[in-house]
């Protein structure tokens, strides 16, 4: 039998978003409310003047966590149903299904990127270089949060850990770095702390390419040089620890 | 034809599950590989669903080696692993679709197949509800119907009724020996009478070794003795050489021995008036006889 790639794909998107969101519509409002009530509540006591910056930022929000979710998503379907054990020993590879559960995080998270996406295009003005340098980052960072997920849920082994992973990585990505606001409303020794994140050069670049936070070029280069080199280095971890077939 | 050659599994904690097994039996029937907790069936099992690597040692399936022709084997095999689960939020007909796609079935085929299957297992007039509404006995056969309905025709199933009840369990007996006609099953139990009532074939495993392969009548001859008696009266002292001897915890006694001693001590005991069973030996009876060992071999008179 010729073995259909699409479907492979196609199953984990039905197995990890589509059928969850099918049988639990209320998945899809729960998509929706974390990145809005956080830029609501930054909104509000800005009143308005941080409209934009909170937009990309609960953008770049959902976007990490895309791998937040997966980690534990994907610790849930290998250690509580057994499921990955059925699909290793099937001919999907492991690249096909992390790369559909890679993608079924974004189709679980498209409630929420169809209203950020509509008041981006209501309330940020920027070139078509900005709108290419803030879709750039956006994939970087989803590439590089699925990674750290993918990375994480293959050492976890079971549920109390991925809550542990989950609260960690949530505070690590998005609660710790400026994605919301600028960098400057975070005292000067506490910053240090911010750029422990990757999340925190993300919305630099973002909101530069905004107009919100002016950057010398030096810096934005360094902006850019961390996070591709943070990606690339997890990528390079994840492909020598990654654990598909146990040894 | 399955053959494992010297095959060991060794785990990081030093915990060797596999010890140099060799095992060779035809890729045909059902063969149910029996043993205690811990004894190394999941990890066999594992191994040759090409989920675990081995730490040496060679293991084939029809020829196709389970470490270097991983691609070909996992078109021809599936796995039903031990403790899986059905995804809670998918419905039956989800979850054999969804698997069927993972096989790499296009939409049509793999809606032909899922309707085949659930129909098959009887739970066609559930497909649409929701699997955490079922029971656990239907959980189970939903897993089932997913490994039908792909095209594999060697089938791992691992301890697959374990927690049902014995109608959700003789409901799935009956579906495996449907299966056999034109699978190869390697079922994993603990439960020996199911190795007995469906298996052609029966593998003992005990700290990762085999110690006995081979049909029920085989595995008897192995033991030596034919029948199986239990006397019921505790702290019973046989006063003749009659076979092999395993007292129960309960203080009973089970005697495991030949044709003509058995002829002949139920003749004494019937005599004595003292109250007994005989019985063939039983798998249950050969599996203590070789895992458990005999508390007194060859009794004389006292």
């Amino acid at each position: 039998m010729k073995v259909n790639k699409i479907s492979q794909l196609y199953a984990s998107i039905l197995v990890n978003a589509i059928y969850a969101m099918k049988n639990y519509p209320i998945t899809l409002i729960n998509t929706l409310l974390a990145p809005l009530s956080i830029l609501i509540i930054i909104v509000l006591v800005s009143h308005g003047a941080l409209l934009s910056v909170s937009i990309e930022g609960a953008l770049i929000m959902t976007m990490v966590s895309g791998g937040v979710s997966l980690q534990g998503d994907l610790s849930h379907l290998k250690n509580d149903f057994k499921l990955q054990d059925m699909v290793v020993s099937s001919p999907t590879s492991a690249f096909m299904y992390m790369t559909g559960m890679a993608i079924s995080e974004i189709v679980y998270s498209l409630p929420a990127f169809i209203v950020l996406i509509v008041l981006a295009f209501m309330f940020i003005h920027t070139t078509i270089v900005g709108a290419l340098i803030i879709f750039v980052i956006l994939a970087l960072m989803f590439a590089f949060s699925i990674a750290l997920g993918f990375l994480l849920s293959t050492l976890s082994s079971d549920i109390m850990q991925n809550w542990a992973f989950s609260s960690i990585l949530s505070i690590i990505l998005t609660t710790i770095p400026p994605i919301y606001y600028t960098i400057n409303y975070i005292p000067l020794p506490y910053r240090y702390i911010a750029y422990l994140s990757p999340t925190t050069y993300a919305a630099e670049i973002v909101q530069n390419a905004i107009g919100y936070l002016p950057l010398k070029t030096s810096n934005l280069i360094a902006d850019w040089l961390i996070i591709i080199a943070i990606s690339i280095a997890l990528f390079v971890i994840v492909m020598k620890k990654n654990r598909w077939r146990e040894s | 034809m399955l053959v494992c050659k010297g095959l060991s599994k060794k785990y990081e904690d030093g915990h060797v599950a596999l010890d140099k097994l060799n095992l060779s039996l035809p890729t045909k029937g059902i063969f149910a590989l029996i043993g205690k907790n811990g004894a190394g069936k999941t990890t066999l099992t594992r191994i040759l669903a090409t989920e675990l690597m081995p730490t040496s040692g060679k293991a084939y399936i029809d020829g196709m080696d389970v470490v270097k022709d991983v691609a070909k084997l996992r078109d021809k095999i599936a796995i039903l692993p031990q403790e899986s689960r059905a995804v809670q939020w998918l419905t039956p007909k989800q979850t054999v679709y969804s698997y069927l796609l993972y096989r790499g079935f296009g939409h049509k085929e793999a809606m032909e197949r899922v309707d085949i299957a659930l129909k098959e297992l009887g739970v066609e007039n559930y497909k649409d509800t929701l699997n955490r509404f079922l029971s656990g006995g239907m959980k189970r056969k939903i897993l089932v119907a997913t490994i039908l309905a792909s095209d594999a025709n060697i089938l791992f199933v691992d301890e697959p009724t374990t927690g049902l009840d014995p109608i959700s369990r003789a409901d799935l007996w009956k579906v495996l020996n449907k299966l056999k006609k034109d699978h190869f099953i390697f079922l994993t139990t603990h439960y020996l009478e199911e190795a007995e009532k469906l298996a052609d074939m029966i593998g003992i495993l005990d700290e990762g070794k085999i110690l006995g392969l081979g049909t029920l009548e085989e595995l008897r001859n192995k033991v030596k003795y034919q029948y199986s008696i239990r006397v019921l009266q505790k702290n019973f002292v046989l006063k003749s050489k009659v076979g092999t001897v395993i007292r129960g915890v309960d203080g009973s006694m089970q005697i495991l021995t030949s044709a003509e001693d058995a002829d002949r001590l139920s003749s004494k005991l019937i005599k004595d008036r003292i109250k007994f069973s005989i019985n063939p030996t039983s798998l249950e009876d050969i599996f203590y006889y070789l895992v458990k060992k005999p508390i007194e071999e060859d009794t004389y008179e006292s």
